[in-house]
C-alpha cells in the first residue's frame, strides 16, 4: 500500500486554511454555548465554549413569554419575502428593456440607473423626506420601502446576463413570430433567466433579512414593527441607555430587559435562517458576488 | 409632392409601429425608474438642506437659505477631522488586509487536497459575510463584555491579567475593529480571487512542475501577474468608497458607546448621531454633503486611473 505524503506547502496551506474555519465557527459556537448555559452559571464565569452547566432555558423562555420576539420574527420573514419578490419582478422588468440592443434612449436610461450607484444624497435629505413627505415612520412601508426594494447593481447584473447568456436568436425569432415585448418576457427571459433571478434574489433577501437600520430610522414608537435585528439593536441600546443613567428605579427597569443569556439566544435564533439555508444559498450568493467582479 | 407626403406617411406609419414595438418596454422599465427617483433622486436634490437652517415645519423645500454656515459650524469643531482621519485610514488598512489575506486564503484554497476541502474551506471563509452587523456586534460582545466576556472571564485571567473594561477604553478599537472587519470580510474578496485563480490554464502549471519550478515561482510567476488586474480593479473600486464606511461596523460593534467615539466616529455614525441622537439636522447635512462629493470625487478619479491601467476593467 502507498502511503501519500503531503509536500510541506501542503502541510501549510491545509493547516492555514483549518486554522481560519476554525477561527471562522468558533464565535458561532460561543455564541450558541453562551445561549444554552445556566443563568448562575454565566453570573459566575461568564460567557465560555464549554459551560459548567447547561439549560435550555432561554430558548423556553422565548417561545413562552416571548410575544415580542415571535412577532419580530414574523416581521422580519414577512418583510423578507415580500420585498425580495417585488425586488426580484422590479429589477427583472427593468433590466430587460436596458438588454435590447435598438431601444431608442437606451442609453439614457442606462446612465439614469448607474449614476445612482455612483452619487447619493446621503442619509439626511433621505430621511427627511421618507419620514416627512411619505410619512412611512411606524408604519411596515418603513421597513420595506427605503433603499432596499431595487438596487441599480443587481439590475446591472440581470441586464449582462439577459444579454449574455440568453441567445439573441431566441429574441429575434420570438419578434417574427409577432410576439409581444410582455410575451417575450414571460416566455423568454423570465424561464431562461431563472439563474440570475435566483442569484439576485438571494442577494435582496439577506439585505432584508440583516437590515436593522430602516427599523432604526423609521420605527420609533410602534415596536410591534420591530423585527428581529432592531429587536436585538433596541436590547443593546436599552442597557446603553440605563447604564449610562443614574436612575433610582434603574435595577427594576434592567430586570425588564431579557438576561445576557437570552440575549444571545435571541441572536442564534436570528442567524439559524441564515445557516439552514446557507447550503443550498451559498452557491448562488458567491456566484452573484464573482459576477460582479467580472464586470459592473 | 406626392412623394413627399407618401414619405412623411411612411414615416408615421414607422414612429407609430415604433411605438408600438418600444413602449411595452418604457412601461417595464418605468416601476423601477419611478422607484429610483423617489428613492435615490429626490435625496440628490434635497442635499440643498445642507446649505439651509433647517425647520421641520418648513420642510427641506421651506427652511430659509443660510450660505456655509452650516460647513463653518462643522468645520470649526475639532469632529471634522476625526470623523475623516477616522474614515480614511480605517478604510485603507481595510483594503491592504483584505487584500493581502484575501489573495493568500484564495491561493491556499485553490490548492487545498482536495474537492470537499476546498467546498468547506470556501463556505467557511464566505459565512461570517452573510451576518447583519447586528450579530456581528454580539459575537464581539461576548467575547469582550466588561461582566461575562470571555476575554475578561477565562483568557485574561489565564495570563493573570486583570480584566480590561473594553468598551469604555478607546485605544482598543482600531485594533478591534480591525479584526471585526477582517473577520466578517475577507471573505467576499478570496471569492473573487478564487475564481480568478480558477480561471488561469492549468496547463501552465504542469509546464511549469515539469520545470521543476518551486511552488514559490509558480505563484509568484503565474498566480499573481494573472491576478494583477482583479486587484487593481477591486482595489480602485475600494479606494473610490474610501470616504464611506460601513455603518454597521462602527455603530453596532462599539455598541455606540459614547466613550469610544475618539476611535470609532467615522462620517456615517457622524451624520447619524447629528440626524437623530443630538437633532443638529444642518451641520448633520453638510457632513453628509460633504462626504456626497468628496466620494464622487474619488470615484471618478478612481475610474479614471482604472481606465488609464486597464480600460476593460473600467467600471464606466
Amino acid at each position: 500500500m502507498k502511503k501519500k505524503v503531503f509536500s510541506p506547502y501542503q502541510i501549510v496551506s491545509n493547516g492555514v486554511m483549518i486554522l481560519v474555519s476554525i477561527c471562522v465557527i468558533l464565535p458561532f459556537l460561543l455564541l450558541f454555548m453562551s445561549s444554552i448555559t445556566a443563568e448562575s452559571v454565566l453570573v459566575a464565569d461568564g460567557y465560555s465554549f464549554w459551560p459548567k452547566q447547561i439549560s435550555f432555558a432561554s430558548y423556553a423562555y422565548i417561545v413562552k413569554s416571548g410575544g415580542q420576539i415571535l412577532k419580530a420574527y414574523g416581521i422580519s420573514i414577512l418583510v423578507t419575502i415580500i420585498g425580495t419578490l417585488i425586488n426580484v419582478i422590479l429589477s427583472a422588468l427593468m433590466a430587460y428593456p436596458l438588454a435590447v440592443r435598438n431601444l431608442p434612449g437606451r442609453r439614457i436610461m442606462m446612465f439614469y440607473v448607474f449614476f445612482t450607484m455612483l452619487f447619493n444624497g446621503g442619509i439626511v435629505p433621505s430621511y427627511l423626506m421618507w419620514s416627512g413627505a411619505f410619512h412611512v415612520k411606524d408604519t411596515i412601508f418603513a421597513q420595506l420601502l427605503p433603499n432596499l426594494l431595487l438596487s441599480a447593481w443587481n439590475v446591472m447584473m440581470m441586464r449582462t446576463y439577459f444579454m449574455t447568456s440568453i441567445p439573441d436568436s431566441l429574441y429575434e425569432a420570438a419578434e417574427i413570430d409577432g410576439a409581444s415585448q410582455f410575451t417575450i418576457f414571460r416566455q423568454i427571459v423570465l424561464p431562461l433567466g431563472k439563474p440570475i433571478l435566483v442569484t439576485m434574489g438571494t442577494f435582496a433577501g439577506l439585505s432584508y433579512w440583516n437590515d436593522w437600520t430602516n427599523g432604526l430610522y423609521y420605527i420609533v414608537k410602534n415596536k410591534d414593527l420591530y423585527n428581529i435585528q432592531n429587536l436585538l439593536n433596541n436590547m443593546v441600546s436599552n442597557i446603553q441607555y440605563l447604564s449610562q443613567s443614574s436612575n433610582s428605579n434603574m435595577s427594576s427597569a434592567l430586570s425588564t430587559i431579557p438576561t445576557t443569556g437570552i440575549q444571545m439566544a435571541i441572536a442564534f435564533v436570528a442567524i439559524l435562517p441564515i445557516m439552514l439555508i446557507f447550503p443550498l444559498f451559498s452557491k448562488y450568493y458567491a456566484k452573484g458576488i464573482t459576477l460582479g467582479a467580472v464586470k459592473g | 409632392m406626392a412623394n413627399a407626403v407618401t414619405a412623411t406617411k411612411r414615416k408615421q406609419g414607422s414612429t407609430k409601429a415604433k411605438l408600438k414595438r418600444y413602449l411595452p418596454l418604457y412601461l417595464m422599465f418605468l416601476p423601477g425608474g419611478i422607484y429610483l427617483f423617489i428613492n435615490n433622486y429626490i435625496p440628490m436634490a434635497g442635499i440643498i438642506v445642507a446649505f439651509k437652517n433647517y425647520n421641520a415645519r418648513q420642510g427641506i423645500w421651506g427652511s430659509a437659505f443660510c450660505g456655509l454656515k452650516n460647513f463653518e459650524f462643522l468645520f470649526a469643531t475639532p469632529d471634522a477631522v476625526v470623523i475623516t482621519r477616522n474614515t480614511i485610514l480605517y478604510n485603507l488598512v481595510f483594503i491592504i488586509l483584505n487584500t493581502v489575506l484575501g489573495i493568500i486564503f484564495a491561493i491556499f484554497i485553490c490548492d487545498a487536497l482536495n474537492k470537499k476541502l476546498k467546498k468547506a474551506y470556501q463556505s467557511a471563509i464566505l459565512f461570517p459575510y452573510l451576518m447583519s452587523a447586528v450579530i456581528l456586534g454580539y459575537i464581539v460582545f461576548a467575547f469582550l463584555s466588561q461582566s461575562t466576556g470571555i476575554v475578561n472571564n477565562t483568557i485574561l485571567p489565564a495570563f493573570g491579567i486583570s480584566p480590561i473594561d473594553w468598551y469604555s477604553k478607546a485605544k482598543y478599537w482600531p485594533v478591534i475593529l480591525v479584526i471585526a472587519n477582517t473577520w466578517k470580510g475577507v471573505g467576499y474578496g478570496c471569492l473573487i480571487y478564487i475564481s480568478s485563480i480558477n480561471g488561469i490554464d492549468p496547463s501552465l502549471y504542469e509546464a511549469a512542475e515539469l520545470d521543476s519550478a518551486t511552488k514559490w515561482q509558480q505563484i509568484k510567476f503565474i498566480t499573481l501577474p494573472f491576478l494583477k488586474p482583479t486587484v487593481i480593479t477591486l482595489t480602485l473600486m475600494s479606494v473610490g468608497r474610501i470616504f464611506y464606511s460601513d455603518f454597521g461596523l462602527f455603530y453596532q460593534v462599539p455598541r455606540n458607546s459614547g466613550l469610544l467615539y475618539a476611535t470609532t466616529n467615522v462620517i456615517d455614525t457622524y451624520v447619524y448621531r447629528g440626524l437623530m441622537q443630538s437633532g443638529n439636522v444642518g451641520m448633520s447635512a453638510a457632513a453628509g454633503f460633504y462626504q456626497s462629493l468628496i466620494g464622487f470625487i474619488i470615484v471618478l478619479a478612481a475610474n479614471a486611473i482604472v481606465r488609464k491601467t486597464n480600460e476593460e476593467s473600467a467600471l464606466f
